[in-house]
């Protein structure tokens, strides 16, 4: 499944930030996204999980093809790490959290409530949600915030096998995983301002 | 979304999940109100329908803004709304859920705290009937107030200015009801137009909450 993206445009909060972003990703291939805070790499990827409408360009994807993984995981904390997983399986239609959960190393750690999960665990509990989506476009936003070093090297060989299994990652992240990826730095693509040729944002028609 | 419900229900029942907390306050409103009135039984008698049906109007509205605010918070507003469900499912198996952690317990506990507000006999049962029909309209309507203010912090306030005016013909149909049936009169008429407000509400609501969440999330 490949994700095809042209000429697109996205806005934070109603202002323009890039603009003219254009990549191919292919299965088995990973994509890494790089820039200064700010650029908008949250806002390009967001817009590609569908939570936010692009100003201009195309995002083209089979349906029902990304899994998204934001910086918030999305946790309960008054349920077990089982059942946190289990409710994500089921949502997506998938069966079976043994595999994600062993993936993820939190087998010894499946019957303990999220609440007593440290940082890093909780963090793996929101990586293993990908595991169980069963899509095979995941796009991560920052996924290794408050992992340590094993556990990063554990979530790289995550994502290898499943490019290798034919899927694809687009990852927001400045660390290195450990895994061939492309790189695209989106400084070139910053959004520019309405007085240099720039387009207006929402912001600006609704006072300007 | 039956994996949702599920999960919905579970958290409410954990501790911390907010299960018990409007049944307490319409408890509290029941046994506090006779107190303050004095114990003359035909006053008493008068009040109840109203008293009972604004108490539990405020104790729905008391757990409304934990609807969407909480799975704002830890991200899973977002992670549903890129899941397989459709927003408006989630929006009303969600509805469902908070009906079924407060509603449906008030209804069950309302001719218990009649009694202590000297409700007439003959009233007991379509106090039953009213809040089943009535509740849900109040789940569903006050899950749009949630909806259209999810991102807000301490959102409570606006969102409850923004659901009140909404509940009343709600209110007033209800309290009508048990009122008319208290007295052996009629209530074909408010029983019909409490019934019909509630399947409005719930067959075109999910679709409007489900609309200002997605904008709420961009």
């Amino acid at each position: 499944m490949e994700l095809r993206v042209t000429d697109l445009a996205v806005a934070r909060a109603g202002v323009p930030v890039l603009e003219g972003v254009s990549f191919r990703l292919l299965p088995g291939r990973a994509l890494v996204l790089r820039g200064p805070n700010g650029i908008g790499k949250t806002t390009l990827l967001r817009t590609l999980a569908g939570l936010q409408p692009a100003l201009s360009g195309r995002v083209e994807a089979g349906e029902d093809a990304i899994a998204y993984a934001a910086h918030a995981d999305g946790v309960k904390a008054t349920l077990t790490v089982a059942e946190n997983l289990g409710f994500w399986a089921r949502a997506f239609g998938t069966r079976g959290v043994g595999a994600a959960l062993a993936a993820m190393n939190l087998e010894a750690l499946a019957d303990r409530r999220a609440a007593n999960l440290s940082a890093g665990q909780r963090r793996r509990l929101g990586l293993a949600r990908l595991l169980v989506t069963g899509r095979p476009i995941w796009v991560m936003d920052e996924p290794t915030i408050s992992l340590d070093a094993a556990s990063v090297a554990l979530f790289g060989a995550v994502v290898g096998r499943h490019l290798a299994q034919g899927g694809a990652a687009l990852i927001a992240t400045h660390i290195d995983l450990g895994i061939a990826a492309e790189v695209l730095d989106l400084a070139p693509f910053k959004a520019r301002a309405p007085g240099l040729g720039g387009r207006i944002g929402a912001f600006d028609e609704a006072f300007g | 979304m039956i994996a949702l419900l599920i999960r919905d229900l579970r958290l409410a029942i954990r501790a911390g999940g907010g299960f018990g907390l409007g049944l307490a306050f319409f408890l509290l409103v029941a046994v506090i109100v006779p107190l303050g009135v004095g114990p003359e039984q035909a006053v008493l008698a008068k009040i109840a329908p109203g008293i009972l049906w604004v108490g539990a109007l405020l104790a729905c509205l008391l757990s409304l803004d934990r609807i969407f605010a909480l799975d704002f918070e830890d991200g899973s507003l977002d992670l549903l709304a890129t899941s397989p469900m459709p927003l408006e499912g989630v929006v009303a198996v969600k509805s469902l859920a908070h009906w079924l952690v407060t509603g449906l317990p008030l209804v069950l506990a309302a001719p218990v705290l009649g009694v202590l507000l000297n409700l007439p006999v003959a009233g007991y049962g379509w106090l039953l009937v009213s809040l089943a029909l009535g509740t849900p309209a109040l789940s569903v309507i006050g899950s749009f107030g949630a909806a259209l203010t999810v991102g807000l912090k301490r959102g409570g306030l606006l969102m409850s200015l923004l659901v009140l005016p909404l509940y009343i013909p709600t209110l007033i149909f209800g309290a009508e009801v048990v009122k008319r049936g208290a007295q052996g009169l009629a209530v074909g008429t408010p029983l019909a137009l409490l019934a019909g407000i509630t399947a409005g509400a719930v067959a075109l609501l999910p679709f409007a909450s489900a609309a200002a969440i997605r904008v709420n999330l961009r």
